[in-house]
């Protein structure tokens, strides 16, 4: 059996899956029953300062898209911080550290952007025994129009300043939480490096607005008739976070750095693709927030059951594996061919492929009176749209064409040897064309 | 439909009417909003699609589909209707197994088709309800036009027709229109009373006077409608019924099948429909797995249905013989009726069984009270006017007659399968065809 064990920047957990801070982490109640269920941490719903705790709106704060059968696909939320006292969220993160002493415990604050806050709060939380802090710089409705949240995450100098503050606060790691909704990720992370930050985390939620009422004209989810952008999540989000994590995982200048993955975990599979782009550990929320905390038994099974097939021990052995073969476009190898490949037998002759090949792409696809489709292999460029357009798994494959073997599309040969974009002769850049 | 008054010696309320209410429920209760949008993400909205090509009527399949994807259900419904004026009651009645739902290219991936004929009774369902007739009429031609025949034949011809601009008189020689539709398709098949439902919208167009009780060849001819109007479609479909063509054929309780569904379809109360407690049907068409089955619900205790083919040669299709096996109708093949005995009332019947070698073909006899015979209807052919092929009036591709002027369409064609859907499409290419050929005159 795999060893699940996670050891994420000191923290130690018996797995690499937390829950994001969020609703499924807002109390005690909550967050017992997910360590009963099998979570290896909590990040505790973002703490505000002391006093009287933020408002939440008291009509709905949830929008959503679905695929078929009202499968959640992504959702979006107008929810602000905690909405209860600090006192009492700190009474009950000490008791459950008390009762779980095995699981991850972090708090996740947010206060105003001032040194004097955040080295008040900061001791004060680490006395309730958590295993560490992150820092909420990425909530993008709400908190940011009072200069809290992405606010800060979005000025890479606030990020680094405030980090620094925090680790002058405490011994314990600092977790920075980063907004994408902005243009470079490698900013930000770079500013909570040199701030001194342990670890960072993202994404948090993107800006969005995920629907119009067409009858009242206002968007969703919409209160006395005007609706505001939230924060979008779920499965929808994953393409995003998974490039920011590689990003991060192999620019030079935050290389190394801990990251904890987080956008769209919904299963074993989604994790272990975390893992392997450089995330040393994965937080999750919408999936929690769509079929409770019962999802964990799938996904610590599913991941262990995997890592055991493939051989890896330890899920530090999966991390950053993929790391090496992200590159950038330019090189990528340009001599490889590859054409599409219909097997007959599992096609169904619906014509999809033929349609999208016929009328957005090469038209690289024959269609028979008899409804035979094949490909013209002297039109097809490999695009792989009829692959992700085909209904039926695995019945298009792309196929290399190997080297020496005629490229019947040029007319020639495919070449032996790499070469990439920055060698090409079309390249006004390249050496090989002086 | 030719009436025969209740069966003496047959006994009604053999089941409860509780019992009966089940046993008659819809076939295939109508999708709610969510079932349908689950159905129609199942379509792939396939390139020239095969589903289209299986339709008679060639409606738009995946376009109707995605339209109730995209929570367009009236405009789903008239992509429908723009190509069949009848996708209400063939969304119920068509072997959906046998055409659209068979050529569906998830049938022959994983023997589960995109359910198209429940979508379209989705759609159509919303729409009619919605009680809006999505069609206006074009511009008057001064054209009148004769429909012989208030089935899904003449009834498809007369809306297209009318909402062409011409004026039509629809002539029928039953009391209620529909034809086949109200007294033939079975009853779970067209509950609530659909079929009159259906004629009330679909006159709602406008411009169609119906004439009902008046019969062509008793009440007026082929050459009087020659004057009276431009042109004339008929579509009476096939009124007689094939005889056994044995002795005794006249003993009580040897009913014609379509005479029993008839009686059936006119009851407004099932345990009032008389049958017998050992059925025996002959036939092997959907007439006769119909009335099999019916008498199975009603509380027959024995129904054998006989046919003198195969199963493989069987007409009624896999389906209908699946549904007919689990309501407990007993199937024998290869058999056909030699004689029926009996003093007044029917008692037995005997079948010569076929075997491969037909010196082994033996002799069997099936105690009955009940025979109900569905070999097949026939063209009440009185017309010595009309050319005549096989059995029925001959049509060219254009669905015109041997005689000028005179289109005909539906189960009383020699052309295509009789089924509804067929019908509507004939009566609809008539009407275009008569329409052009009246405007190309003009
Ligand atoms: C028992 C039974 C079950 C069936 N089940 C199905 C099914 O499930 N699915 C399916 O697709 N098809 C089914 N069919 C076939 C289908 O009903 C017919 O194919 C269809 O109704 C043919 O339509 P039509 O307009 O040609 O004729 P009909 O429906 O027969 O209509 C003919 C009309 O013409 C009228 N008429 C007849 N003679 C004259 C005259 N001399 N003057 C004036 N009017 C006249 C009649 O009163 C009738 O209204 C079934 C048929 C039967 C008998
Ligand atoms: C209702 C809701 C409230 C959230 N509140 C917070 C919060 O208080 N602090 C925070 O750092 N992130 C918050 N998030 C963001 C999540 O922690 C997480 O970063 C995001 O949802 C992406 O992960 P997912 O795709 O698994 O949901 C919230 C998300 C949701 C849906
Ligand atoms: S890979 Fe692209 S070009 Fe080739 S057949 Fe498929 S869609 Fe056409
Ligand atoms: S999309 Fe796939 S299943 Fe459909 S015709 Fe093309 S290869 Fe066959
Ligand atoms: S064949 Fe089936 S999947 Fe294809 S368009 Fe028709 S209903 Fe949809």
């Amino acid at each position: 059996m795999a060893d699940l064990t996670s050891n994420f920047c000191g923290i130690s957990s018996p797995n690499p899956f937390w829950l994001a801070s969020a609703p499924p982490t807002d109390k005690e109640y909550n967050v017992r029953r997910a360590f009963e269920a099998g979570w290896g941490g909590v990040v505790w719903k973002t703490l505000g300062s002391e006093g009287p705790p933020i408002v939440n709106v008291n009509g709905p704060r949830y929008g959503a898209i679905w695929g078929a059968d009202r499968r959640l696909l992504g959702l979006n939320n107008i929810e602000l911080i905690t909405d209860r006292s600090l006192e009492i969220n700190l009474e009950e993160m000490a008791r459950i550290k008390r009762d779980f002493p095995d699981r991850a415990l972090i708090a996740s604050v947010m206060v105003p952007c001032e040194e004097q806050h955040w080295k008040d709060i900061v001791p004060r939380i680490a006395e309730t025994g958590v295993d560490g802090f992150e820092l909420n710089f990425g909530c993008p409705h709400g908190m940011s129009e009072r200069g809290m949240g992405s606010a800060v995450g979005q000025v890479p100098e606030y990020i680094e300043m405030v980090t620094r503050w925090c680790k002058e606060s405490t011994d314990l790691p600092i977790i920075v939480k980063l907004t994408p909704n902005i243009t470079n990720i490698i900013y930000p992370a770079t500013a909570a490096k040199d701030g001194g930050a342990d670890a960072v985390s993202l994404i948090n939620t993107i800006s969005s607005i995920v629907s119009v009422d067409l009858d009242d004209m206002a968007p969703n989810p919409t209160i006395d008739g005007k609706g505001t952008a939230g924060g979008y999540c779920g499965p929808a989000v994953k393409p995003i976070a998974l490039n920011m994590v590689a990003q991060i995982a192999r620019t030079a200048e935050t290389q190394g750095l801990p990251i904890s993955g987080i956008g769209g975990v919904t299963t074993w599979r989604d994790a272990a693709e975390f893992l392997a782009l450089g995330a040393g550990n994965v937080q999750v929320c919408t999936a929690a927030m769509t079929y409770g905390f019962g999802i964990i038994k799938e996904m610590t099974a599913g991941l262990s059951g995997w890592m055991d097939e493939k051989g890896y021990s330890s899920v530090d052995a999966i991390v950053g594996r993929a790391v090496p073969n992200v590159t950038d476009w330019q090189y990528l190898n340009l001599n490889y061919t590859a054409k599409a490949r219909i097997d007959q037998d599992s096609c169904i002759s619906c014509g999809r492929c033929y349609a999208a090949c016929e009328d957005t792409s090469h038209q690289a696809i024959a269609m028979s009176d008899d409804r035979v489709f094949t490909v013209k292999d002297d039109e097809c460029v490999a695009c792989n749209l009829c692959v992700n357009v085909c209904p039926v798994d695995n019945c298009i494959t792309m196929e290399q064409i190997s080297a020496g073997e005629l490229d019947e599309r040029t007319g020639q040969p495919v070449a032996a040897e790499y070469g990439n974009w920055t060698q090409h002769p079309n390249n006004p850049m390249s050496k090989a064309a002086e | 439909m030719a009436s025969s008054g209740q069966v003496e010696q047959l006994e009604s309320g053999r089941v409860s009417k509780e019992q009966l209410d089940t046993n008659f429920s819809d076939l295939h209760p109508e999708f709610d909003a969510h079932e349908a949008a689950v159905a129609a993400d199942r379509c792939y909205f396939c390139y020239d699609a095969p589903c289209v090509t299986a339709c008679p009527t060639s409606i738009d399949i995946p376009l109707f589909i995605r339209q109730i994807s995209t929570d367009m259900p009236l405009a789903s419904a008239k992509t429908i209707f723009d190509q069949n004026i009848l996708g209400g009651m063939c969304a119920r009645v068509c072997p959906t197994e046998t055409l659209c739902e068979e050529a569906c290219v998830r049938e022959a991936a994983e023997g589960k088709p995109v359910e198209i004929g429940r979508l379209q009774r989705y759609a159509t369902d919303v729409s009619m309800r919605a009680d809006h007739h999505p069609y206006t009429r074009a511009a008057n031609t001064g054209k009148r036009i004769a429909v012989v025949g208030a089935g899904p034949a003449g009834l498809a011809a007369a809306h297209r027709l009318a909402m062409l601009g011409n004026d039509v008189d629809i002539f029928d020689a039953g009391a209620k229109p529909g034809g086949l539709n109200e007294f033939g398709i079975a009853a779970y098949k067209a509950t609530d009373n659909f079929a009159q439902e259906e004629v009330e919208w679909l006159l709602q167009i406008g411009g169609i006077e119906l004439h009902s009780g008046k019969a062509l060849g008793k009440d007026f001819t082929l050459t009087d409608l020659g004057s009276s109007h431009d042109a004339t479609f008929i579509g009476i479909g096939l009124e007689s019924v094939r005889n056994l063509s044995l002795d005794n054929e006249n003993l009580s309780n040897v009913e014609n099948a379509v005479d029993f569904i008839s009686r059936l379809r006119q009851s407004s109360d099932f345990s009032k429909v008389s049958v017998g407690s050992n059925v025996v049907v002959i036939g092997g068409g959907m007439t006769a797995i119909d009335a099999a089955v019916q008498s199975k619900l009603l509380g027959a205790e024995e129904v054998t249905l006989v046919y003198r083919g195969s199963q493989t040669k069987m007409p009624a299709s896999q389906y209908e013989q699946e549904i007919a096996k689990s309501k407990g109708v007993r199937f024998i093949f290869n058999a056909k009726p030699i004689s029926i005995k009996g003093s007044v009332a029917i008692e037995h019947i005997e079948f010569e069984q076929a075997m491969p070698k037909p010196a082994a073909n033996k002799n069997f006899v099936l105690e009955t009270d009940h025979i109900l015979k569905a070999i097949g209807q026939l063209l009440t052919e009185d017309s010595q006017y009309l050319e005549i092929e096989g059995s029925k009036i001959k049509v060219n591709s254009l669905l015109e007659t041997s005689l000028e002027n005179v289109w005909a369409g539906g189960d009383c064609v020699s052309a295509g399968d009789d089924l509804t859907v067929t019908a509507v499409a004939q009566g609809r290419d008539a009407a275009e065809n008569i329409h052009s050929k009246l405007m190309g005159e003009g």
